[in-house]
């Protein structure tokens, strides 16, 4: 089962925009898309590192800034004809507040 | 003997509550029912037609006098009930008190009130009941300034119903489109366009700070300063369960009085249903699943085996004029699939969510007919995977053979239109054809169909392919996948079209995603930017990270820093400034740019705001190293110092910097001014490179190093340096005019001709009009961008959200 921990209100993220969650095993990225969903991802892209940040949501896409890989943030998996994926984590929101899983916290590092 | 009922509240769940008791049992309770209200039950759903005028308070009572006599009901109007006593199983107004055996809560809700200043003055109203609705139509008829925050369904019935009694209306809402909750941003944006077709102004993104006035309301003010008059201020932000009478009686209440699938609280004797009730963590706040609620309850209170199910609910808008219609889930997922039906000239647009090969979310924009029957599907979990090829063409379309398009074009009538922008018929276009008009560009030219608007293109290719007996050899490139349209056509329907938004371009001409690409956002962002400086705000998310952050981002995701060092100039004081930042970030590395001034690499996001704000105080700026926008002028120490100098070279580039700097282009722009023919600042391999001489000013053009490496190309000698600064933004702003997004100055001047840009600069009149709107949109672009985003506030999102390197990791 999901242990929520609440960690901040939905606008403070900005719409089809990220913001980043810092652990001890590197960073996960919150991302906002247009219809107000929010998604967790590790904020490092397979190619060669690149911050999924600070690339450009589009649907429920995010182009890594480096070199436009897109991946699909519901599952992490890399679109086209890229091959890789990043780590997801559960992430909703409720009454306004972004809620993401403990698992976050507690993670391995993947690589 | 007969039991004694008692009702809290004469609304919509308890009216109809109250009906199928009667009908089923008319002996089994005695009933008093109590109102706050100083009424009984009336359709509150019809309150906005009766703020629009389209209906009368009389023509919207449910229940009148006649029927509570006939049913026996003791009514106690006006009098809210303020305690239950649990034990002795009576209830008090501050009037009366009645006994019961059973006790049904069913207040509805409470209007939810943001708290600002100003929120409890004489002119605020929410919108709930017929004094709301009363005190709106007193505003609409004094014709007076009305602000609604908030632009969910209710407020945009307040804003419809004032505006059509004569108000002049603004809607205030937070989020980036009108009711978010209901609608996707396409549909948002086409119920913004109707509602300000009729006056309505509408304000998205927009948070209220306070209600201003003296002894009544006088004003709006939001956070970014605008400021609306307001004679009245309909407040319609949402609602909460009215649990207070149940919350005092230790009932179980969470966000609402909690309930059991026989809509019993917490206390055996006491129900509740309605608006005030929470089943199984869900709230209403539509109709449908109350009445659901009141057949559930009427036979729970007859002592029959009943359960409240939940099903998902449509909302449509009651304002006259926009139609829309919503249900279920319609956000984007995993396995989740849309198709997409958009007819921009109709203004309609329709979309369906499937997860499958079920509806699951419908959202519709200006034709709803199909609606309920799409709601029915949806509904039933009916497997469309038979029909989804026509599915989004509705129950007419069902059954038949598949539609062939070739098919449907033969068979048109020569008469039949086929471009409704410019009237052009099928005939005309067979013929421009057989005259030897082959490619979609010539048919353009020859007959003007689908010159405007361009959504029928198709069409016209089809047309095309049908008289030419095979597929059109040419078809121009869309911009991405995400449309068929050129760069070019874009550009020049934003203009002609007026669109002034990324969803109003994307609605208008047809988009195939929802939300765009990395690659065409961007180029729009810049095309509305320079088409509508004044009107259009920059979209930062539709920004690639550099031009978002301001600063060029690393390989190792790390930030570089460059400010401006105006035409290659600097001082010690900006030294000093430079390196005490280098040393107060630990900047890893500083360098001399290529570009005459100073980088400095390696700096964390999170420390960019405050190394600003540094180098600000130090009145040093952005450089703009990471934008598609001017970024450096390279000078040479000219006529002041050197001993072949003409002119004054260094002076000259400062100048051009100070005029140019913070614009958006194309791609980015770098100026060289050399001070003699020895060209020490490299001017011609710049996109626009002035090389000084006795006479004046060698301006060239369309230069670069790059990938490329492209000497200038003579554009114009001037005289005087005025001279040479009218000319050089006149280039620029044609530049920034015409280019597709993405070409750098040469590859532009490649396309069109050097010929035709002269043509175009070389008349004075229009190198005028140029400077003046190149002038107009620096009113609004010339400012450090540094500066904005260190402000206080405008910080955080350079900080991360959270920070959990403290807490075990395992
Ligand atoms: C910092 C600098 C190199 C240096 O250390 O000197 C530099 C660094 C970058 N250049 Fe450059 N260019 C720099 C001067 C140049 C010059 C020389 C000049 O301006 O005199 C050129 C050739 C002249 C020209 O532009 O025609 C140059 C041609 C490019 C190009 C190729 C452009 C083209 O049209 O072919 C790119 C790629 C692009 O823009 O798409 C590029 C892109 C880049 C980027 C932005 C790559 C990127 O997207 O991350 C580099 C950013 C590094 C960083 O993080 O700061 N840089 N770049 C120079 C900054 C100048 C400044 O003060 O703003
Ligand atoms: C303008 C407007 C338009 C709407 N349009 C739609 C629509 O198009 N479609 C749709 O599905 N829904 C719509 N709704 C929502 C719909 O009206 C509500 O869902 C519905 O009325 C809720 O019914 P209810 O019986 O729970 O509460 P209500 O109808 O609000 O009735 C509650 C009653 O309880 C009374 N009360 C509260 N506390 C006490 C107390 N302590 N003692 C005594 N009485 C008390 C109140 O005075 C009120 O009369 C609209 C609502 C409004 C205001
Ligand atoms: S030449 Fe290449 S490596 Fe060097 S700064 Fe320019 S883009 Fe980077
Ligand atoms: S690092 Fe993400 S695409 Fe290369």
């Amino acid at each position: 089962m999901t242990n929520w921990i609440d960690i901040a209100a939905l606008d403070d993220i900005p719409p089809q925009g990220a913001r980043l969650i810092r652990t001890r095993t590197g960073c996960v990225a919150v991302f906002r898309t247009h219809d107000d969903r929010v998604f967790a991802l590790d904020d490092r892209c397979p190619h060669k590192g690149g911050p999924l940040s600070e690339g450009i949501v589009a649907g429920h896409t995010i182009t890594c800034p480096l070199h436009n890989w897109v991946f699909d943030l519901n599952t992490g998996i890399a679109q086209g004809a890229d091959d890789g994926s990043v780590a997801t984590y559960p992430a909703r929101v409720e009454n306004g507040r972004v809620l993401v899983g403990s698992e976050i916290i507690a993670r391995r590092h993947a690589a | 003997m007969k039991k004694k009922l008692v009702v809290i509240g004469a609304g919509m769940a308890s009216g109809r509550m109250l009906e199928q008791l009667f009908e089923a049992d008319p002996g089994a309770y005695d009933v008093t029912l109590f109102n706050g209200e100083p009424r009984g039950n009336y359709n509150r759903l019809m309150l906005s037609p009766v703020l629009s005028g389209e209906k009368t308070y009389d023509d919207i009572v449910t229940h009148d006098a006649a029927w509570y006599e006939a049913n026996g009901v003791d009514c106690r109007f006006g009098e809210p009930v303020v305690r239950i006593d649990r034990e002795n199983r009576i209830v008090h107004s501050n009037h009366s008190s009645a006994e019961y055996d059973a006790l049904v809560i069913a207040t509805g809700s409470a209007p939810f009130i943001i708290p600002v200043v100003g929120k409890e003055l004489p002119g605020v109203v929410t919108y709930r009941d017929l004094e709301d609705t009363n005190a709106m139509i007193d505003a609409g008829v004094a014709g007076k300034d009305a602000v609604v925050i908030g632009g969910g369904l209710l407020g945009l019935e307040a804003a419809a119903g004032m505006a059509a009694r004569g108000a002049s209306v603004t809607v205030i809402h937070l989020m980036g489109h009108l009711m978010e909750r209901q609608l996707d941003p396409a549909a948002g944006y086409l119920l913004q366009r109707d509602l300000e077709k009729r006056g309505i102004t509408v304000h998205c993104k927009g948070a209220t700070k306070a209600i201003m006035g003296h002894g009544k309301a006088e004003a709006v003010l939001l956070e970014d300063g605008t400021v609306y008059p307001a004679d009245l201020v309909c407040m319609a932000v949402g609602i909460r369960p009215e649990t207070r009478i149940a919350v005092d009686a230790h009932l179980e209440v969470e966000r609402g009085i909690t309930v059991d699938d026989a809509l019993r609280t917490s206390d055996p004797h006491i129900f509740a249903l309605g608006e005030c009730v929470e089943h199984r963590q869900q709230l209403f706040g539509l109709v449908a699943p109350l009445y659901d609620q009141a057949k559930v309850l009427a036979r729970t209170l007859l002592g029959e085996e009943a359960a409240f199910q939940p099903v998902k609910t449509a909302t449509k808008l009651k304002v006259t004029g926009c139609d829309l219609f919503s249900a279920g889930d319609f956000a984007e997922g995993e396995g989740r699939e849309d198709i997409v039906f958009r007819d921009p000239g109709r203004g309609i647009y329709k979309r369906l969510v499937l997860q499958d090969d079920r509806i699951i979310g419908v959202v519709m924009y200006g034709d709803t007919a199909d609606g309920n029957w799409f709601y029915g599907l949806m509904k039933d979990g009916t497997d469309i995977s038979e029909m989804r090829d026509t599915l989004i063409f509705g129950p007419a379309y069902q059954g038949g053979a598949a539609p062939d398009p070739m098919a449907a074009v033969a068979a048109l009538p020569p008469e039949a239109e086929i471009c409704g922008c410019n009237g052009v018929c099928k005939g005309t276009i067979v013929q421009a054809v057989q005259g030897g008009a082959t490619t979609l560009d010539a048919v353009r030219a020859t007959t003007k169909a689908s010159g405007s608007c361009g959504t029928c293109t198709g069409l016209v290719q089809q047309v095309m392919a049908f008289t030419l007996g095979s597929d059109v050899a040419e078809t121009p490139q869309g911009m991405c996948k995400c449309t068929d349209h050129t760069h070019e056509d874009v550009r020049r329907l934003i203009r002609t079209m007026d669109l002034k938004s990324i969803p109003a371009v994307m609605q208008e001409l047809g988009w195939k995603t929802v939300g765009g690409c990395h690659s065409c956002r961007p180029a729009l962002n810049f095309y509305l930017l320079t088409e509508w400086p004044l009107e259009y705000r920059d979209d930062r998310q539709s920004r690639f990270v550099n031009e978002r952050n301001h600063a060029n981002i690393q390989k190792d995701g790390t930030y570089s820093v460059v400010p401006r060092m105006w035409g290659g100039v600097t001082t010690p004081a900006e030294l000093r400034a430079i390196a005490d930042a280098a040393d107060r970030y630990n900047v890893p590395m500083v360098k001399v740019t290529g570009g005459q001034r100073i980088d400095l690499l390696g700096v964390r996001k999170e420390d960019l705001p405050d190394m600003w704000a540094d180098l600000n105080a130090a009145g040093l700026v952005s450089g703009h190293a990471y934008s598609k926008g001017l970024r450096t002028v390279k000078t040479c120490v000219g006529k002041e110092f050197c001993r072949f100098g003409t002119q004054d070279s260094t002076g000259l580039g400062i100048r051009l910097e100070k005029l140019l700097w913070g614009s958006w282009t194309p791609h980015k722009v770098k100026l060289g001014v050399s001070g003699c023919p020895r060209n020490c600042a490299e001017a011609t391999c710049k996109d626009v490179g002035i090389v000084c001489v006795d006479s004046g000013y060698q301006i060239s053009v369309s230069g670069a190093a790059g990938m490329e490496v492209k000497e200038t190309e003579a554009l114009v000698t001037v005289p005087t340096e005025d001279e040479a600064v009218e000319w050089t933004a006149a280039f620029i702003q044609l530049y920034r005019e015409n280019a597709r997004y993405l070409d750098r100055a040469w590859k532009w001047t490649a396309k069109v001709g050097l010929d035709w840009v002269k043509e175009h600069l070389s008349d004075a009149e229009n190198r005028r009009a140029l400077n003046e709107r190149f002038e107009l949109s620096q009113s609004v672009y010339r400012r450090d961008p540094w500066a904005e985003h260190a402000k206080p506030g405008a910080r955080d999102e350079f900080s991360p959200l959270a920070d959990f390197r403290l807490e075990a990791a395992e």
